[in-house]
């Protein structure tokens, strides 16, 4: 309250609270998907060789490629928030469109992985599936719903940036009011975070 | 640190992202070559070591948690610690009860 001497011309905002509130969204999230990462951690310690055998099933070399797709978009996130911190408005647009581009070709990565499984008949239900031991039943469940659920927010995640270049071309996202951007970035950054984790523990079972 | 208290009283240069992006990749090649390696039990420890550390730059770099006020930091390390906290917690019950 004691700083509204020199506020006067100012739209009374908070942007330090702004951040906090999204990061008490985030944390939320931490929740959400770390309940799923119990459940898996629970899972693949009672059904290790099912899990070993069944992560086989998944493309490495995919996976890899869109860790690096995840990681770059979060790279042009990053650079978009300096460039308009930097007042250049119109490379902070080609950083927020270049990260959506790229969080696009993920999805478009996970669609053709996904059919590829559904082509060898591996999809939560299928008799093929269903004929497997439990551990791998189990196993392919949670990539579906982990995989799934992530890739709902990478969709989010894009049309919330989306959104965001809009504020920018209309200068509402200014080089001294950017907190809108700096909340869609920490939710990107968020989305990469998880990825990081179910990298390893889905892909990387040998 | 203890001088930038005020979030935007410097604007970060490029440079810290392009350098933290280029070693958030190298650990992933990392990941992905020691995966070949059979480490038995280890694997799913330095798996899990190494998406911490890629976790732990994103956070504070990306996320600008390395110039935030210092009640974000408790914020998070609070989060973080409670995860951890019901992790040990399951493992310390469910290495008694399976198998």
């Amino acid at each position: 309250m004691s700083s509204q001497e020199h506020s006067v011309a100012h739209v009374h905002r908070d942007d330090v609270a702004s951040r906090m509130g999204m990061w008490l969204f985030l944390f939320t999230e931490l929740l959400l998907f770390g309940g799923m990462f119990f459940i898996y951690s629970v899972y693949r310690f009672t059904h290790q060789a099912d899990f070993h055998l069944a992560a086989k099933e998944l493309n490495t070399v995919m996976g890899t490629f869109n860790t690096a797709i995840l990681l770059t978009s979060s790279l042009t996130m990053a650079l978009s928030i300096a460039a308009i911190q930097k007042k250049n408005k119109n490379l902070s647009i080609f950083f927020q469109i270049i990260t959506i581009v790229l969080a696009l070709s993920f999805m478009v990565n996970k669609y053709f992985e996904w059919t590829a499984k559904f082509h060898h008949g591996i999809f939560p239900g299928s008799p093929e599936l269903l004929d497997k031991p439990n551990g791998e039943i189990l196993f392919f469940g949670l990539y579906y719903v982990m995989t799934g659920l992530h890739g709902l927010h990478v969709i989010i995640g894009m049309i919330l940036i989306g959104y965001m270049t809009r504020l920018t071309k209309k200068e509402i996202i200014t080089h001294d009011s950017f907190v809108k951007l700096e909340s869609a970035g920490l939710y990107w950054h968020l989305v990469d975070i998880i990825w990081i984790f179910l990298f390893p523990l889905f892909y990387l079972i040998t | 640190m203890q001088t930038s208290e005020k979030h935007e009283e410097h604007t970060p240069g490029y440079g810290i992202y392009i350098l933290v992006w280029m070693s958030l990749m190298t650990l992933t090649v990392i990941t992905v070559a020691v995966a070949g390696i059979n480490l038995s039990n280890f694997t799913v420890a330095t798996a899990l070591i190494i998406a911490s550390i890629k976790s732990y730059l994103v956070l504070t770099i990306f996320m600008h948690l390395r110039s935030e006020e210092k009640a974000f930091r408790i914020f998070v390390g609070v989060a973080i610690f409670f995860v951890l906290i019901s992790i040990i917690l399951l493992f310390s019950d469910y290495s008694f009860v399976a198998r």
